[in-house]
């Protein structure tokens, strides 16, 4: 794996690298992989239309969810949305449990998210900056269990599940996901970079032990880092869909399991099954318009290192 | 260090003699013992949660897995597991479906996942550009990413359909005639890839972005001093210095596109969904894997399918780093011809 690489490389770039320079660098027009070059139209024509083949399945979700059956199945389909969409919204509401599901996602995703945050930045810290024995390859061992698909287990794991009394329970999608190994990753790789030792021998030399070096310096310079991590996996964990739709059931669904078991019924509504989906998706939506930028950064910091 | 001085001292005076020692005296080793403890302990705490939650759901049942695969089980007496031996591997390997599933699997992986890459590297090469309101392109093609397997497959489903469906009818408007996506061989498995690409370019050119934004800017001057056009920039500049992180993506699309389930399950839903479409033509291992388990309620051939992926997976990383090391020398290679 290339992932395992010790050496900290440089931090990323978010924002576009200001002119510097001036006009007398004529050579900066000649550079090439796009490095300053401005985009030209092709590159905005081009962006325009991966962004409508981005957008355009979304706003299609919209526009079924709002308009009659018979409508959105016309040999021609609508493109505009229509006004069914309070009625649409209310008749999944009723008809696939999904009051108790968006309660379920909530109570799953944010549980996941506090464990993966707490756990995460611990062993990122630990992984970051603190000397002990076998450190390398346990690191190692972390990066490796991203290679392995959760398909593997799932069959003891239901077992399992049922043998401690979870079956069908929330219990049983919160407790396998409570770790993730990208983000022990993530956080390492952050605090290599924005914990200076210094700040760790000062506090010790205050007397602090450990875990109060965790809580008062630790946790202050990671927060930016967990802020980022704690979406990712927010999105990650309201998405999830394998393990869930074995282990949950239609009387304790989340979101994604009663979207699935919406569509699998014998005849389903398919502008009944669009409302569904965009009761799915519009939280993560939101999400995304508020803190677009910090998730984009976390992405795009989190991955690159190889 | 302030921790380590005490504890040197401490070490000193150690052995036996400390129970004549003053009360305050034994309270400092007392002291200096646990912030030893503490200092070597700590790491081994801070680490400890990921080991045992991994363990505990992750390789316990991995490994259980091979155990149960050895076995009859079903779903509605999940306490009794009665010994078969090979029989569950026997009925799997024997099983046409199965093989179907694989090479399903296999096509539908690389169909989504070589036309994804190249896409994400080209965009990501767009997003290299100064561009106006660029953190606006970003968030644009990364909000597929945002939507779940289960609306996007949905939604799509929907897109797919033979009779009106959003595809089909813009075919038909060129002229083409309408394609029965679902039920065609290929039609199904491209299909299929469609949604996994669509979910996943953007975020595999946003991780590209970062890569070739870490390449340091002198190369692209002394190539360019060297008269190196422009695509000889890329392709001698930006792809060597993104090599690791294209083969990261590799891995990880890989893996990926053997874990579909969602998108085969929805395309067509209902009981069409559990088997991966009426002749099994977009049937993916999860999918056969399911099936078995869950539909079927006999978990142990679903176990012995887990296992079968797992040897799957192994072969293809084994091809992985074989092509890994191949790329590492051809990379290396000093002096090759333009």
């Amino acid at each position: 794996m290339t992932l395992t690489s010790p050496t900290p490389t440089t931090p990323v770039k978010l924002a576009p690298t200001p002119r510097s320079g001036g006009p007398s660098r004529p050579s900066r027009f000649r550079m090439g992989a796009g490095q300053h070059l401005k985009g030209g139209p092709f590159a905005y024509a081009a962006l325009a239309v991966v962004g409508f083949g981005s957008l355009l399945p979304l706003y299609w979700t919209l526009v079924a969810a709002s308009r009659t059956q018979d409508e959105v199945l016309a040999s021609t389909p609508p493109f505009f949305p229509g006004g069914k969409l309070f009625a649409n919204l209310q008749t999944a509401w009723e008809q696939a449990n999904l009051g108790k599901a968006i309660v379920n996602s909530i109570i799953v995703s944010s549980s996941i998210t506090l464990a993966t945050l707490f756990f995460c930045t611990l062993a990122g810290y630990a992984f970051a900056k603190m000397r002990f024995r076998g450190r390398g390859w346990l690191m190692t061992a972390v990066i490796a269990t991203l290679t392995i698909p959760p398909q593997l287990s799932v069959v003891p794991l239901f077992m399992m599940m049922s043998g401690l009394g979870w079956g069908g329970q929330l219990e049983s999608v919160i407790f396998p996901t409570l770790v993730s190994a990208f983000g022990v990753f993530f956080m390492r790789q952050y605090l290599i970079e924005a914990l200076p030792y210094e700040l760790i021998e000062a506090a010790k030399i205050d007397g602090a032990n450990n875990f109060r070096i965790v809580r008062s310096v630790v946790l202050p310079v990671a927060r930016p880092a967990m802020m980022v991590l704690g979406m990712l996996t927010f999105v990650q964990a309201w998405n999830d869909f394998f393990w869930p739709y074995l282990a949950l059931n239609q009387q304790n669904p989340t979101l994604q399991v009663a979207l699935g078991q919406l569509s699998a019924s014998y005849t389903p509504d398919q502008s009944i099954v669009m409302a569904g989906a965009l009761i799915s998706t519009l939280p993560l939506l939101v999400v995304f318009v508020l803190f677009g930028k910090k998730i984009v950064g976390g992405i795009m910091s989190g991955a690159v290192k190889g | 260090m302030a921790t380590s001085t005490p504890t040197r001292d401490a070490d000193a005076q150690a052995p036996r003699t400390s129970k004549k020692e003053p009360t305050a005296e034994r309270r400092q080793l007392w002291r200096s013992r646990l912030w030893r403890f503490d200092d070597k302990a700590s790491p081994y705490a801070y680490i400890a949660p990921f080991f045992l939650i991994f363990g505990a759901f992750g390789l316990y049942p991995l490994l259980y897995t091979g155990w149960i695969a050895l076995h009859r089980v079903s779903m509605t007496g999940l306490d009794s597991m009665e010994w078969v031996g090979w029989e569950n591997f026997d009925k799997i390997l024997n099983d046409p479906e199965f093989w179907t599933s694989v090479s399903n699997t296999f096509l539908i992986g690389v169909i989504s996942t070589v036309p994804q890459l190249l896409m994400a590297l080209g965009l990501a090469h767009l997003l290299n550009y100064r561009l106006r309101a660029s953190t606006f392109w970003r968030t644009i093609i990364l909000t597929p990413y945002a939507t779940s397997v289960a609306s996007a497959a949905l939604v799509f489903a929907l897109v797919f359909r033979a009779d009106g469906g959003l595809l089909n009818w813009t075919l038909g408007l060129v002229g083409f005639d309408p394609v029965n996506w679902a039920n065609g061989h290929w039609t199904s498995k491209l299909a299929i890839s469609i949604i996994v690409i669509w979910r996943w370019t953007g975020y595999n050119a946003l991780i590209y972005l970062a890569a070739m934004q870490a390449v340091p800017n002198d190369l692209y001057e002394a190539a360019s001093l060297d008269g190196a056009s422009r695509w000889q920039q890329f392709r001698k500049v930006t792809i060597p210095s993104l090599r690791p992180t294209i083969l990261f993506t590799i891995v990880i699309s890989t893996i990926g596109s053997m874990q579909l389930f969602g998108e085969p399950l929805l395309l067509e839903g209902g009981a069409l969904g559990a088997t991966g479409g009426n002749e099994n033509q977009y049937e993916t291992l999860s999918i056969y894997l399911y099936n078995y388990g869950w539909n079927l309620g006999h978990l142990g051939p679903a176990a012995a399918v887990a296992w079968a992926m797992l040897a799957l997976l192994l072969l293809i990383a084994a091809a992985n780093w074989i092509v890994g090391r191949f790329f590492r020398t051809s990379a290396v290679r000093p002096g090759a011809p333009s």
